[in-house]
């Protein structure tokens, strides 16, 4: 065992939340010591955690930087902690996200700034801990402990109905999680033990399979969101201030999808074959339905919701292909999803600063004061359209593809999500940024500041290099994804061939 | 006869006939004296068990095992904490007497017993003495009606209480011919000749103690004495009592009746779903936050149930978990609700609790972690607690109690966020008084151990598993 790079990550949020909270004096200096503290522990763990993206072996299927303390030696669970290539880009994501979510909060919140900086921080150590568990039972800790930073963001950061959002989100999440544990102790109980490399060559019996599958969907779908029980989603959206949206959007969806291709397709690859229609079906569903929904919408936040929803739709299409286009699609999907949503909820958030207001009606001809923002504006929404050249379009092109070798209609149907997608987009960017300009207050609006410059750029360097040079990050994962396909494709086989003798 | 394996309720009691006097004779502050010499004893009894011996004592009827005293350690942990919580409330309510300790320390010495037991009348002795003290203590603030009120009506039913478990302990020896734990174990070996008076006996001591442990459909004294009786006494109550009286019934149902599991375990599952599904539900329409706490002691009951209802060593080990955890948790949740004061008053509503975070962050901060702790959200010590139930209950295949469990897990989740998002999301009210500082000390040490268990469960889990073994021997 070598360095605990993954242990060091994960915690050292929790340090810089410890010296937050120790800071003394009168409420300017706290506000403004926290707000320093909270970006330099951040961006200390982004570039640690770069070390990662560099000494990442990508020829390797394997789980790399492993650490293992034996925690319940006896249960033989132990603090298990690795990436693999399916994880290490979700760590890196959740480590970019987070400074861009404290500086883009670095004037829009006043009070309470510095709860406000600790629940952000025990946030990030809870994402990062999550992706890098590489036990059953510490995934689940930091998965559902997600709830706690987050319910308070929502409730005492958010917006008019935050009780109601918050508390919605935080009962819907937990309904599906406690069912996932009830799945997650069977597990434990069956193969004895929780190490997750070890559960996925465990093989359950058929019948088990199904209601293990079951209670994980009812967990994952709820987090991805699938329809229909994404209703949580655009409440919270809209109630979070900008980065509680950020990393709702940006990390805590992907949680979901994550968990799908971490525990349900490899773990129970026959239940997975078995409800790949049902999964589809609800697929398309929320891509066409969602889709049409955010069309209507008049709240800006609650359009990129919707469309969120979509895109997550097209991801889980992609998952459940089973095969190396679909998976490597759709994790490009959440990776790019990650980027671009979180982007376009920033860049909602500079107009609400300035004018408090998420209403489409409210805006219009913004080109004419902002151009650097309309700029900015035109590359996310090229990128969430898809546009060749954006991050957004690799995804969706190989999910298409993969999706092309099950069916030919889910393909279709799927990638209607496209078109769909730049209808809505393009008319809200229409409505906001085009027109004339006739409201007062618009008259006086600023283009973007250096800190909000500062905010953009990294995003927009990242949706560029995602779009033109894709391979430097689908090697990460290469050989994870061709391992899981073969080792799928070699249960499917197995099966049919007892089935074969049996008969 | 061994009786130094009595020793700590031995010198427990001594100590109490000492302070009593010791109070008579002191003029002034006796009463700080008297707690403080109070909680001495408790941890001179702590000692005593952590090194005393192990056997059977008095003729069989007096037992000391592993499982005897890890229960009797989280009594008299659990006491410590509820006499230290006394002290600051009794104080500015004016019923400030010396007598109050040393009740509580009698009541302590029953418990022991009651844990010591392995005979049906030593058990209903320990439980006497037990339920006699804290009839007295809940109705300790004599000149306030609702304290009355509160131990007249805790007394009369659990009077009956008493008489039902009186006589279902005379129908199981009537018809077994002893009373002696070992023994009956033997006689009940074979199940299918275990004669029905027999069986309906044990109903009989399962109601009984159901009742003590206030399971649903046993529970409708627990939000009247939890409201009326003063705070200090009902932290006293969730704490030392329940883990005694869950103690008692796992030692009589798994030892004496172990044999008769497919006889119980029906009965005790339909307990705790009741009581679960009861506690998470009634608790939703609760103002006052004393008769929520009620409630939810009434549900942490069900999930502590749902382990015992397995029967097996993996069940006790989780319950054992269950109530060590439930006992901090509580007792440090009380301590919030006893610094619940403004202008010398104590205030127990939900309400007065709005925007707490922003006059008392610290207080908010720690209510909220004993919350989300209830609510079984991990990395805090709650989670673990319902984790090793579930844990046993999924390996013994019982999915209904499984799936019950988590899910009325969910509607109680909702209560308790409730309270958070009234301290951090609601507008302020005026704030409370300063707080005293052993409020802070109990708040801040169960605060502690709730936030910190993740990181080394171990050494608890592995002094549960080694206490559940004891049981079954």
């Amino acid at each position: 065992m070598g360095f605990p790079l993954l242990s060091l990550i994960t915690w050292l949020p929790m340090v810089g939340a410890a010296i937050i909270l120790s800071i003394r004096g009168d409420e300017k200096t706290v506000a403004s010591n926290a707000r320093w503290t909270a970006l330099w522990t951040t961006l200390i763990v982004l570039i640690v955690s770069l070390v990662i993206w560099v000494k990442f072996d990508r020829t390797s299927a394997g789980f790399q930087f492993v650490e293992n303390v034996p925690w319940l030696p006896e249960y033989k669970v132990g603090y298990k902690m690795g990436v693999d290539g399916i994880s290490v880009l979700f760590v890196l994501l959740s480590t970019v996200l987070t400074p861009i979510c404290i500086l883009a909060s670095w004037e829009s919140i006043q009070t309470k700034v510095r709860e406000y900086m600790v629940a952000f921080l025990i946030l990030e150590t809870m994402m990062v801990g999550m992706f890098c568990a590489m036990d059953f039972i510490v995934f689940y800790m930091f998965f559902e402990a997600v709830l706690i930073p987050m319910y308070l963001i929502i409730g005492v950061w958010g917006g008019p109905r935050r009780v109601y959002a918050a508390v919605k989100f935080f009962l819907f999440t937990l309904t599906g999680s406690v069912l996932m544990l009830l799945a997650l102790l069977a597990m434990w109980v069956q193969a004895g033990t929780t190490d997750i490399p070890t559960l996925m060559h465990t093989s359950f019996s058929a019948g088990m399979q199904t209601w293990l599958f079951l209670a994980f969907f009812a967990s994952f779908a709820v987090k991805v969101p699938m329809w229909p029980v994404h209703t949580w989603l655009p409440d919270a959206h809209v109630e979070a201030p900008t980065a509680g949206s950020v990393i709702l959007a940006g990390v805590l969806l992907k949680m979901g999808a994550y968990g799908f291709i971490r525990f349900s397709i490899p773990m129970l690859p026959l239940a997975s074959a078995q409800f790949a229609p049902f999964i589809y079906t609800l697929s398309v569903v929320a891509v066409i339905y969602t889709s049409l929904v955010a069309l209507a919408q008049e709240d800006m936040k609650k359009l990129i919701a919707y469309s969120s929803v979509a895109h997550m739709g097209v991801v889980t299409i992609g998952l459940f292909t089973f095969n190396e286009q679909g998976i490597q699609g759709g994790l490009f999907m959440m990776l790019s999803h990650g980027v671009v949503s979180a982007a376009l909820f920033l860049i909602v958030g500079v107009v609400y600063d300035r004018i408090h207001s998420r209403e489409i009606a409210r805006y219009g001809g913004l080109a004419d004061r902002m151009p650097g923002y309309a700029f900015a504006f035109m590359l996310f929404a090229m990128a969430s359209v898809g546009l060749p050249g954006t991050a957004g379009f690799v995804g969706e092109f190989l999910v298409i593809l993969g999706a092309l070798q099950v069916n030919f209609w889910l393909a279709i149907l799927g990638g209607a999500g496209m078109i769909l997608g730049a209808a809505y987009t393009l008319y809200l960017y229409r409505r906001v940024i085009f027109g004339r300009l006739t409201r007062e207050d618009l008259m006086h609006i600023m283009d973007l500041s250096p800190r909000e410059w500062a905010v953009f750029v990294p995003l927009i360097v990242l949706t560029m290099w995602m779009g033109i040079y894709p391979s430097s990050f689908t090697g990460f994962w290469d050989a994870s994804v061709a391992a899981m396909v073969k080792q799928h494709t070699a249960a499917l086989l197995e099966t049919t061939k007892l089935a074969g003798v049996m008969h | 006869m061994n009786w130094t394996l009595a020793l700590p309720e031995i010198v427990l009691a001594v100590i109490g006939l000492a302070i009593l006097i010791i109070g008579v004779l002191l003029k002034r502050d006796a009463v700080t004296t008297c707690t403080m010499l109070t909680i001495g004893g408790f941890v001179v009894a702590f000692m005593l068990v952590l090194n005393g011996g192990q056997g059977t004592g008095f003729n069989g009827q007096f037992i000391a095992d592993g499982f005897s005293s890890y229960s009797k350690l989280l009594i008299l942990a659990g006491a410590s904490l509820a006499a230290i919580l006394s002290i600051d409330f009794n104080h500015k309510q004016g019923i400030e007497r010396f007598e109050f300790p040393v009740v509580m320390l009698l009541a302590v010495v029953g418990m022991m017993v009651m844990v010591s037991a392995s005979n049906l009348m030593t058990l209903y002795l320990g439980l006497e003495l037990q339920s006699l003290s804290l009839y007295v203590l809940a109705a300790f603030a004599r000149d306030d009606l609702r304290s009355s009120e509160a131990g007249l009506k805790y007394f009369v039913l659990g009077g009956l209480a008493s008489g039902l478990l009186l006589y279902g302990i005379s129908l199981v020896y009537g018809f077994s011919g002893t009373m002696d734990f070992a023994k009956l174990a033997s006689v009940l070996t074979n199940p299918l000749s275990a004669s029905p008076g027999v069986i309906v006996g044990m109903v009989f001591v399962l109601v009984g103690l159901a009742f003590k442990v206030s399971a649903v459909p046993f529970h409708m004294w627990t939000p009247d004495v939890y409201e009326g009786a003063p705070t200090s006494v009902t932290v006293f109550f969730a704490t030392a009592p329940k883990v005694a009286a869950m103690s008692l019934l796992m030692r009589v149902m798994c030892g004496p009746f172990g044999h008769l599991l497919a006889a119980w375990q029906s009965l005790i599952v339909i307990v705790s779903i009741a009581s679960m599904v009861l506690g998470a539900f009634a608790a939703i329409g609760q103002s006052n936050i004393k008769r929520l706490m009620a409630y939810s002691s009434i549900a942490n009951m069900g999930y502590a149930l749902a382990g015992l209802a397995i029967g097996n060593a993996d069940g006790v080990r989780g319950v054992l978990v269950y109530m060590t955890i439930y006992v901090f948790v509580a007792a440090g949740t009380f301590a919030c609700i006893i610094a619940m004061r403004r202008q010398g008053r104590a205030v127990e509503q939900i309400s007065d609790l709005a925007g707490l975070s922003t006059h008392d962050p610290l207080l908010a901060g720690l209510l909220s972690i004993f919350m989300f702790s209830m609510a079984g959200i991990p990395l805090l010590a709650g989670f673990f607690g319902k984790l090793y139930v579930f844990l046993a209950v999924v390996n013994a295949g019982l999915w209904t109690l499984a799936i019950v469990g988590v899910l009325s897990s969910v509607v109680g989740a909702y209560y308790y966020i409730r309270i958070i998002k009234v301290m951090y999301f609601d507008a302020p009210s005026p704030a409370f008084d300063a707080r005293a500082p052993s409020l802070s000390f109990v708040a801040a040490v169960t605060g502690l151990f709730t936030l910190l268990f993740f990181v080394f469960p171990a050494p608890v889990v592995d002094a549960a598993n080694v206490a559940a073994q004891a049981i079954f021997k």
